[in-house]
């Protein structure tokens, strides 16, 4: 039962950092029809953004700040210019491609200006132990699972009790009808990049202290991601949190009950009885297309 | 007049000969080994020691008048890629082949040197290596079938432990050092609480830290790859485990400490080659490798040192520079470090190309690798 209750804790908490970068796929996907196939990658990279600021003379707190600003820079605004806009217009197929060729451009030039070798990254929870019904829960779990809570209601109350989020929602739902009332729909497309280069930022500050920063960890993390967030439904911000979450749980429970060697195929074969019998996800809603 | 135009003579013939032997043809090795993927950390220390061992070599005159020359090849952590890399070297007919670090890579590798007739000084430690009867192969430090008696004597005597879990990486390395250590647990009576099997490049240890959580053994022994070992040590501290952790050679290694934060403290085990060793020239190798990288070298960076100090010893010994006669010669030859400094260590080879050379017990403490026990050379 104890073993059962910290891998609940330890899944929950990866979990979460999962939905966090699944939530970044969905709103993609919703605002510009765009398949972020570097969201992995956009997961790694930051950390190394802080660790070249620190290693500059900057403390942690100023380090993670400057991070994030060059996250929202390079992931958010420059992946919107230079890549989204002018890709998109040929169709979602060779934009979705693209964006596999930046995930493999960003690996090979952080293996390349930084090293191929793992690096220690600082975690901004402190280590020690709270005990919770008896059991003795890890601070890191603990701080990890709230700093994503807390991301994700941050990011749904924005959605969903402010104009901005209004505006962004109904940039995404229906674009025309939302330029003939008057929403700045380019403005909210960008403002929904800003967000996910400051969800994967976030990621990337939960993760790394787990996984190290290696050039190569952002293609578990996407993978696990992008699972997660078809799961839950591709086109729902909670369909993507409830797939994180589940995938980290399942994923932890794979490894432990099944086999350590097919854990990564688990995750797999829900997705494929996913798309067979609710393909719209867990709690997505279905999407027609005329042709 | 003639005595001056004999020494003239004498020292023109002297100054060519110096010349000749100063312009004598290079001697070329080629190193595959893990530059990138999840052995970047073996092979980046691996080449950074043979790059210094050669630039002190040259810088010395090179060997018997030849100065050394390497390329470097990324086997990207892949058996195939290290195969094609290997074969593509061997076309090249060097010298002496080096490399790779991993046990997968060696093993495809090593028919290919061995029927190209060139000796392959590699770092693997899979005991399988040495024991196909390959007589081109040679290992950098002691194998799994030497080092893995030693770590379960030390659970066993020191430790007390009656239980263990057994955490290992699946591939050759990890199965094979498992397999050692699981038949020496049956021997010494040592009971096998959990027998947890991980990937290669795992970065998510919960599931198999909570499983040795639940088996609760007495002492844990942690066989991974260097990140891994940081990992699970993280991982370890994250969810309390208190039983003592025990590895052989990677858990203890200077990139775990460093990746592994305070996590590491405590950690103890075997290592056949540290830069933490009570001895003068390990000392002195870490104080040069430290000056020119900028970081203290792992077991692997000693390793990459000693592999073209071998080649120094053999070559001088045989006082020409033959490829084919190379492993022959040297198969059962004694380096002392008296004759031969950069070899750091007095050390023999044995038939298979095995080695028995001085060992040590070690523990982390406060973030450094302390020496608690010199294991001495067995002949």
């Amino acid at each position: 039962m104890s073993n059962l209750f910290d891998l609940l804790v330890a899944g929950l908490a990866t979990g979460a950092i999962y939905a966090i970068v699944a939530v970044g796929f969905t709103l993609l996907w919703q605002t510009s029809q765009t398949i972020n196939f570097a969201q992995g990658e956009f997961v790694m990279l930051p950390a190394f953004l802080m660790l070249a600021v620190m290693q500059a003379g900057a403390p942690f707190w100023l380090a993670i700040l400057i991070g994030i600003g060059l996250s929202m820079l390079l992931l958010g605004l420059g992946f919107k210019l230079l890549l989204v806009d002018p890709m998109l217009r040929h169709g979602v197929l060779p934009l979705a491609i693209a964006t596999m060729a930046l995930a493999i451009g960003i690996k090979e030039a952080v293996k390349q200006f930084f090293s191929a070798e793992a690096s220690p990254f600082p975690s901004i929870v402190p280590a020690g132990d709270v005990s919770i019904f008896g059991h003795a829960v890890s601070l890191q779990s603990l701080g990890v699972l709230t700093l994503a809570i807390l991301a994700v209601i941050g990011l749904t109350a924005l959605l969903n009790r402010t104009s901005i989020g209004h505006q962004m929602q109904a940039a995404a739902q229906n674009p025309t009808a939302a330029r003939i009332i008057g929403v700045p729909v380019e403005r909210m497309i960008l403002l929904t990049f800003l967000i996910n280069a400051v969800l994967v930022a976030l990621a990337s500050l939960l993760i790394t202290p787990i996984y190290l920063a290696k050039f190569s960890s952002g293609e578990v993390l996407g993978q696990a991601a992008f699972i997660a967030a078809i799961v839950g439904g591709f086109n729902q911000v909670r369909g993507a949190i409830a797939g994180g979450l589940l995938i980290g749980v399942v994923d932890n429970l794979a490894a432990a009950y099944v086999s350590t060697q097919y854990r990564a195929a688990i995750p797999l074969l829900l997705l494929i009885v996913i798309i067979l019998f609710r393909p719209q996800g867990l709690l997505g809603r279905p999407e027609e297309r005329t042709v | 007049m003639k005595p001056m135009i004999l020494a003239g003579v004498v020292l023109g013939t002297l100054s060519t000969g110096a010349a000749f032997a100063q312009s004598a043809a290079p001697i070329q090795l080629a190193d595959i080994v893990e530059l990138s993927g999840g052995g970047a950390t073996v092979g980046t220390n691996w080449k950074n020691g043979i790059d210094l061992a050669i630039e002190e070599i040259n810088a010395g005159g090179g060997i018997l008048g030849h100065r050394l020359e390497v390329t470097h090849a990324d086997s990207q952590s892949n058996p195939g890629v290290a195969r094609a890399q290997a074969q593509k070297a061997l076309d090249g007919e060097p010298y002496v082949l080096l490399g790779p670090g991993y046990s997968g890579s060696v093993k495809v590798t090593a028919p290919l040197a061995a029927e190209a007739g060139i000796a392959q000084i590699m770092g693997g430690e899979a005991a399988e290596l040495t024991r196909g009867g390959n007589k081109f192969l040679f290992r950098t430090s002691f194998g799994q079938q030497s080092s893995m008696p030693k770590v379960a004597k030390y659970i066993h005597d020191e430790v007390k432990a009656t239980s263990v879990a057994i955490v290992w990486v699946n591939n050759d390395f990890g199965k094979g050092g498992r397999d050692v250590i699981t038949r020496e647990f049956g021997r010494l009576g040592v009971k096998v609480a959990a027998d947890i099997s991980t990937e290669a490049g795992q970065a998510d240890f919960a599931a198999d830290v909570a499983k040795i959580k639940a088996a609760a053994p007495d002492a844990v022994f942690i066989y991974v790859n260097e990140e891994e070992s940081a990992r699970i040590l993280k991982e370890v501290k994250r969810q309390g485990v208190t039983a003592p952790l025990i590895g052989e050679t990677t858990l203890i290694g200077q990139k775990v400490v460093e990746l592994a934060g305070d996590a590491a403290n405590g950690a103890r085990g075997h290592v056949g080659l540290t830069t933490d060793a009570p001895v003068e020239r390990v000392k002195a190798f870490r104080e040069k490798f430290v000056r020119k990288y900028n970081y203290v070298p792992d077991h692997n960076g000693i390793k990459g040192y000693l592999a073209i100090y071998m080649i120094k010893a053999t070559t001088e010994k045989m006082g020409k520079v033959d490829a084919k006669a190379f492993a022959d010669n040297l198969h059962g030859l004694t380096i002392k470090a008296a004759d031969q400094p950069g070899i750091l260590m007095d050390v023999t080879f044995d038939q298979n190309g095995d080695i028995d050379r001085q060992g040590f017990l070690v523990e982390i403490v406060e973030g450094k690798q302390v020496v608690k026990q010199v294991l001495p050379k067995l002949n």
